[in-house]
């Protein structure tokens, strides 16, 4: 890959999975400025969840889990760090301090047994049926991105005909909440 | 209830507290009412140009040669559309910027309608911040903080897009608690936790024996404090300096100390010692590409101290050792009292721990990397430039260029020995950028004299201005360094693309002294080396926009030069050179 006029980068750096939270002000174009920022300097989003936190204080909180390089993530934060409408910016270490959580919305059409059948494959996770006809229902779960990736590949052959995904969201354990250093 | 006035007359309330004299602009539709309201605001001049990216350049070479923001005023749509490359250009290179724009009435926001398009989309990538009002009682406290978000921090273009019912509409003028000055580019406070960074850049700075100081444009963007400071600190350290093409000025060009440019046309001596230096010290620069060369092999073997306002700066194409964020001239001020209190017989130490590496850069000096061969017979590019500085010197000089070969040479030939005298488009390379940021220049400086260094390329993207300068009378020179070819272009094609030259010659040229007339100004043909001298001195004479064709070589490169894929050891110094050739991989580049 071809950076800038000379640099034939020869060497290879371990590309990382982090999850990126960032508070922004809730205005228009708030989104799209860090969004926009992500795809001009050719920076991945693995997934992106976005909604309003603080209505008081006017904030959303945006969490991108994307990867890169070490050298990549920290341009990033940096680079996060320079928009206007943005407060803070963590970098939300994936470790047992980190809680981490995607909500998943599966709905699945077929017949009895199959039906009965994805049921019994969901026991395993945290779910809970908000739909239910005789021929499909909807059920929610949530759980790790990687738990969710492994149900909708289970559930495929059972009949899964939509799938929504909320992207994963973060939040550190224990009482201490993330202060910008 | 308050006073309520329009939102015209908001906007030219923040500008007059903000000490705005000048705004450079073109109306239209959208901002109708703007203009209307001019008339009742006799402090704040309005500059028209003929095309908006005129104005936007203008505005730049105001804000770089005064350290104030330029203010620009455009219409919505083309208006807008045609103002992006000005904010791109000063985006890259950190020029405080205040762009307005008209936008379609707020009803009409979405509909496609006339002269319609997404404003804040468009540059929301070339600005530090953009705003679309919608209330007009929010827009005093916008544009107060729009000044704010440009002048401080790493300076930058910002736009405020106001639709025209917004400009009608009556509001309250809202003071912002604090007023930022503009004369304060750079606020971020140097906090305790790099304290402890200075004491470490002290230890670096004693310990080593071949420093070198690479800066940039931010040392002129910190003022001329940070210029003062950073010639205090060569003074007591004796360290050779060199400097990125914004840099130049901060420190004297013509100054035994200074080595010259670096970079892909720097001096065989600044690349070196950035190459073979056991200490860096970057201040206010960005290790740009044009400067590092091979990245994997740029300056190997030195500990690296950056010292620049902006953290993502930091380790973003080059890794350093230590990192100083802050304003230069905080920094500066810290690294000088604290090399005094420490070591207050450092001057005289370090004359003796650096005395052989300045022996190696003299060395390096003897080959003599700027130099040329000259004729009798037809103009060497370079030696024309080398005759505008010895005819311009003992004047306060202003030089503004295009992009190319000309400028190139402009930066290696003409010496700067103040800041804020040399205007370039160097992040982006913009063609087209010189003519108007002159008038910009001229309009600040009405008593200097201003030249713009352009080759006949460049300067025809942005010719319509010669009729602003005739307009206002402003006595700018255009210098152009006519070759007919497109003569960056036509180095590389035929250093890289074995000598076809694809469309880098222009066939059909104007007649540049007919064109100047028709414009209403005057125009100068040199076209041998004997009567550039009478020539130069016939248009420094007239007190009126002039265009100077300068007939020159056609065929002349531009040396010393970095071929791609090549470290800053590996030179080429001219085209006997073939030790350094270009390698198959080296093509790909840019």
């Amino acid at each position: 890959m071809i950076k800038s006029a000379y640099s034939f980068s020869t060497k290879k750096e371990k590309i990382e999975n982090h999850i990126i939270v960032v508070w922004v002000d809730n205005e228009s174009g708030a989104l799209a400025r860090v969004i926009g920022l992500f795809s001009g300097r050719g920076y991945n989003i693995d997934s992106l969840a976005v909604a309003e936190v603080d209505k008081k204080k006017n904030i959303s909180r945006i969490t991108i889990s994307t990867s890169g390089t070490l050298h990549v993530l920290q341009q990033i934060k940096l680079q996060l760090g320079k928009l206007v409408p943005v407060h803070k910016v963590a970098d939300f270490p994936k470790n047992k301090k980190t809680l981490l959580r995607e909500l998943a919305l599966l709905k699945v059409v077929s017949s009895k047994v199959k039906l009965e059948k994805a049921k019994k494959l969901c026991k395993k996770y945290n779910y809970s049926i908000l739909d239910k006809t005789e021929k499909s229902f909807v059920l929610e779960v949530s759980a790790l991105k990687k738990d969710i990736d492994e149900l909708v590949k289970k559930l495929q052959p059972l009949g899964l005909v939509s799938t929504s995904r909320t992207g994963v969201v973060a939040m550190t354990k224990g009482p201490e909440i993330y202060k910008q250093s | 209830m308050a006073n309520l006035i329009s939102g015209a007359e908001i906007l030219f309330k923040v500008l007059e507290e903000q000490g705005v004299k000048h705004i450079f602009g073109y109306p239209g539709g959208a901002v109708l009412p703007i203009y209307d309201e001019l008339k009742n605001h006799k402090s704040i001049k309005h500059i028209l140009v003929r095309h908006e990216q005129g104005a936007g350049h203008a505005a730049e070479g105001y804000a770089r040669s005064t350290g104030k923001p330029g203010v620009m005023l455009v219409t919505s749509g083309p208006g807008a559309t045609n103002a992006v490359t000005a904010l791109t250009d000063a985006y890259m290179d950190s020029v405080p910027l205040i762009c307005i724009t008209g936008q379609v009435p707020t009803h009409l926001i979405g509909t496609d309608a006339f002269q319609e398009c997404d404003t804040t989309g468009i540059t929301r990538p070339c600005t530090k911040h953009n705003w679309l009002v919608k209330d007009v009682n929010k827009l005093s406290l916008i544009l107060h903080k729009a000044f704010e978000v440009a002048t401080t921090g790493r300076p930058g273009p910002v736009l405020i897009d106001i639709p025209k019912d917004i400009q009608f509409k009556k509001g309250k003028y809202i003071k912002p608690k604090e007023l930022k000055k503009n004369n304060k580019p750079n606020n971020i406070k140097l906090n305790g936790q790099d304290n402890t960074n200075i004491e470490k850049a002290v230890e670096l700075i004693k310990k080593s024996s071949k420093p070198i100081l690479y800066t940039g444009g931010g040392v002129i963007n910190s003022g001329p404090k940070a210029t003062e400071l950073l010639r205090q600190l060569v003074a007591l350290t004796g360290f050779p300096i060199t400097s990125t093409l914004q840099g130049l000025g901060a420190f004297p060009g013509n100054d035994n100390k200074f080595l010259g440019m670096l970079g892909m046309h720097g001096t065989y001596e600044a690349n070196n010692a950035m190459h073979d230096c056991d200490l860096m010290i970057n201040i206010g620069a960005r290790f740009d590409d044009r400067i590092t060369g091979k990245i994997d092999e740029f300056s190997p073997k030195s500990k690296k101290i950056h010292i620049d306002i902006d953290p993502s700066s930091i380790n973003k194409n080059v890794n350093v050792d230590l990192a100083i964020i802050g304003d230069v001239k905080l920094v500066l001020e810290k690294i000088i009292s604290s090399i005094i209190e420490k070591y207050p017989n450092f001057s005289e130490s370090s004359k003796q721990e650096i005395y052989s590496w300045w022996k190696t850069i003299e060395n390096w000096r003897k080959k003599k990397s700027l130099g040329f061969l000259n004729s009798n017979d037809v103009i060497k590019p370079q030696y024309a430039i080398q005759r505008l500085y010895e005819l311009t010197k003992a004047q306060d000089t202003y030089i503004t260029t295009e992009v190319g070969q000309h400028q190139m040479w402009a930066a290696q030939h003409y010496k700067f020995d103040k800041p804020n005298r040399w205007m370039t488009s160097g992040g982006l390379g913009t063609m087209g950028y010189g003519l108007p940021a002159a008038i910009g220049v001229q309009i600040a400086h009405p008593d200097k004299l201003v030249i713009d260094i352009a080759g006949e390329a460049s300067v025809l993207m942005t010719m319509q201005e010669m009729s602003t300068a005739v307009q206002y009378k402003l006595p700018i020179k255009i210098f152009i360094l006519n070759n007919q070819y497109m003569g960056m272009v036509r180095q590389w094609q035929e250093l890289l693309h074995e000598k076809n030259y694809s469309e880098s010659y222009t066939a059909a040229l104007p007649d540049f002294v007919k064109l100047a007339e028709a414009y209403g100004c005057v125009g100068i043909r040199a076209n041998k080396p004997e009567e550039l001298d009478k020539k130069i001195g016939e248009m420094l004479s007239i007190n009126r926009p002039v265009i100077f064709d300068c007939v020159v070589d056609k065929i002349e490169n531009c040396y010393p030069m970095i071929p791609s894929g090549k470290a800053h050891n590996q030179m080429l110094l001219g085209d006997q050179d073939e030790e350094n050739k270009i390698s198959e991989e080296g093509k790909v580049l840019v």
